[in-house]
């Protein structure tokens, strides 16, 4: 036993020809991958276009159901517009992580020395940003379609926005990932991933339409954000926290 | 795990046996009536599926960070229960609110979010059951994510509306009412442990048979 | 964490009811390429799954060198190769890319110098164009280079000759003769056993999750002792 943890400790120095000198770091690994994945979306944009083209879809069969005599229902905007990111997201997870699958590269990466969390931060922030193009359009989109008063108070509701989508990414790449080597793994992402996230749909939606009334009440969106940034601290944490285990049979 | 089963199943028993004695002779409460009597079972009921659900929770966390294959099967009769007494819960709830207060259904926290917990615990047993192998671990995390989320979806839901009794009504409940209601509680926190402890017994045998089946092809 | 040998003792895995492996003892040593047979399902990818520590035994243990698998963690993976079944290389990506993440993320000391001497070997310095473009040798000769990168002591293979033609199969024996001499451990799975003759040091077979060694005595084609093996 003492000779395997003095092994173990030692390594570096007894380490063979063409040992590698430095492992990248937590953050520059997860910069990496968020990197190569951006490159690889950037490059055939099919994820992008596809989860948007189904955002904008959703909004549209949305807005036939809650449009009366040509009103929208009082609030639907705020519900419409999370609805949409929370159906494109589930989407965009799906999808995104087939890749992976189709490829086994996740399991090469998980091959390699680099901290396990920092592959989930990786991906993580790759999705984010492509949530973050989709949001960009459709919320514009949906103060068109429904006169909500978007740019008002654009960064309360850009804020909002940002941590709802955190909160329900965060969750939801850890889910997909869990999933790629399980069966009946699309159906089971969105019934694992609804029930968790719904209190970011509640704050988020709730959040939103105090916003789009037509008197705004400020602290109860600010009380929707502080409650927000709390769920994604701790759910970025617990995901952190249990990705390895989680990834490793 | 095998010696509790006995007392527990003569506990299970006697206090469901006197159960339905104590309720009748508990006296009517002032506006509801009759129909008021159901709260003995379905508070109870939700005590038990809280109960299951964190020994669910619990038994998830250990599972997932190193523990035996054991605690695996704990946390699955734990989900499994946690349907269970929360299907009871749900069904009996709305009985109870269409008669007392003309809903079947009101969004208010409590509610809300046992409902959220029991869907959760629900897509646990549908993980398990369709995932494939490895499945364990994945809705070990499921369980640990659902456990963490309940205080947020309470509170979200709270904030958002509030229409439900609130705990009180226990404390403030006639002696009379309370020794029916510990009773009930007493005979579904019992029934809740009796079946945990044989479900796993159940899941252990089957560990054990697969096991020997691998011992014999040697 | 040396890698003279890699040691299975009483290997066993099960899924279920299952038992794919049953009390796998092998040891392999630097320098030597063993070479893993059997039919398809025979538990060949599963070995090598538990030699690359992404699956755990179910009981029995592995050693690389003197230390145990739970041991080694990140600095074990560091020198540890697998080329598997899928390839793992990202379609949209050049070759050179693909090369340049994985030489970034494992920490490769020269990544221009590592990637320019993997293209070359590979011989798709030439090629700009996303991987998903290649023909499957190609393809399996970035992934085998992708492997390689970081200077593993360990290789592992499951089933590298699939689809390769004739020069590319050539190739890559020679490169397998090249991390033998390196003092590189080498153990592929494979049931191409025409390709591999003359090439492996060793060979054995999985048979109904037993290990059977074959002789090495020179008594005939490898086909010719692999069906004794197998036939008792």
């Amino acid at each position: 036993m003492a000779s395997e943890t003095a092994v173990a400790s030692g390594d570096r120095a007894i380490g063979s020809s063409g040992a590698p000198a430095t492992r990248a770091s937590f953050f520059s690994t997860a910069w990496l991958i968020t990197r190569k994945d951006l490159v690889i979306e950037f490059r055939s944009r099919e994820v992008v276009y596809t989860t948007l083209f189904f955002a904008v879809s959703c909004v549209l069969v949305f807005a036939f159901s809650f449009v009366k005599e040509g009103v929208a229902v009082q609030d639907a905007a705020a519900g419409i517009l999370w609805i949409a990111i929370a159906f494109s997201g589930t989407l965009a997870l799906g999808r995104a992580f087939e890749r992976e699958r189709q490829n086994d590269t996740l399991r090469a990466l998980m091959l390699t020395p680099v901290d396990r969390p920092a592959v989930y931060l990786g991906k993580l922030v790759g999705v984010l940003a492509l949530l973050a193009v989709v949001e960009i359009i459709v919320t514009p989109l949906v103060a068109l379609m429904f006169g909500a008063p978007v740019f008002d108070h654009a960064l309360m509701l850009a804020a909002l926005l940002a941590s709802g989508t955190i909160g329900f990414a965060a969750v939801g790449t850890l889910f997909a990932a869990m999933l790629v080597r399980a069966r009946s793994r699309d159906v089971l992402l969105p019934i694992l991933l609804y029930p968790i996230t719904i209190p970011v749909i509640i704050a988020g939606v709730r959040g939103t339409a105090v916003l789009f009334q037509t008197d705004v009440d400020l602290p109860m969106a600010r009380l929707w954000l502080s409650m927000l940034v709390f769920f994604d601290v701790v759910f970025v944490t617990l995901a952190l926290w249990t990705f390895e285990p989680a990834m490793t049979e | 795990m095998k010696k509790l089963f006995s007392p527990l199943l003569v506990i299970t028993a006697v206090a469901f046996a006197y159960a339905p004695l104590a309720i009748q002779r508990a006296p009517y409460e002032s506006t509801m009536g009759l129909v008021q009597k159901i709260f003995y079972f379905h508070v109870p009921s939700w005590m038990a599926m809280f109960l299951a659900a964190s020994v669910c929770g619990i038994a998830s966390g250990i599972f997932l960070f190193g523990g035996s294959k054991l605690y695996d099967r704990i946390a699955l009769a734990g989900a499994e229960l946690s349907v269970v007494f929360g299907l009871i819960g749900l069904i009996t709830g709305p009985l109870w609110g269409r008669k007392a207060w003309g809903v079947w259904w009101q969004w208010d926290a409590r509610l809300t979010s046992a409902l959220v917990m029991w869907l959760i615990f629900v897509a646990y047993l549908l993980l398990r059951k369709y995932g494939g192998s490895g499945s364990e671990k994945l809705s070990a995390v499921l369980a640990l994510f659902g456990m963490a989320n309940v205080p947020f979806v309470y509170w979200s839901v709270n904030v958002w509306r509030t229409v439900h009794p609130k705990t009180s009504v226990v404390m403030t409940l006639e002696p009379d009412m309370g020794r029916p209601f510990l009773i009930c509680a007493l005979a579904f926190v019992s029934l809740c442990t009796l079946m945990l402890v044989t479900r796993v017994q159940l899941e252990n045998r089957r560990a054990e048979l697969d096991e020997l089946y691998l011992a014999l092809e040697d | 964490m040396d890698f003279r040998s890699l040691t299975f003792t009483d290997v066993s895995r099960h899924f279920g009811r299952r038992r794919v492996l049953n009390k796998i003892s092998l040891q392999c040593e630097a320098g030597e390429i063993v070479a893993l047979l059997g039919s398809n399902g025979a538990g060949k990818s599963t070995l090598l799954s538990i030699a690359a520590t992404l699956l755990d035994p179910s009981s029995g243990h592995v050693r690389y060198g003197g230390a145990l698998a739970r041991a080694g963690g990140a600095e074990l993976r560091a020198r540890i190769g697998v080329l598997g079944h899928d390839l793992s290389i990202y379609p949209e990506l050049s070759a050179a890319e693909n090369l340049r993440f994985f030489a970034r993320v494992y920490g490769v000391s020269d990544v221009e110098g590592a990637v320019g001497a993997a293209l070359r070997r590979a011989g798709l310095d030439q090629r700009d164009d996303p991987c998903g473009r290649f023909s499957r040798g190609m393809r399996q000769r970035l992934a085998l280079e992708r492997a390689l990168l970081h200077g593993p002591r360990l290789v592992l293979l499951d089933e590298p000759f699939t689809g390769l033609d004739d020069a590319a199969t050539e190739a890559l024996r020679e490169r397998l003769r090249e991390l033998r001499t390196e003092g590189c451990i080498v153990l592929l799975a494979t049931h191409d056993l025409e390709t591999i003759d003359g090439l492996a040091d060793r060979a054995v077979v999985l048979v109904g999750g037993r290990l059977v060694p074959i002789e090495e005595d020179g008594s005939g084609t490898l086909r010719e002792r692999y069906r004794r093996a197998i036939h008792g």
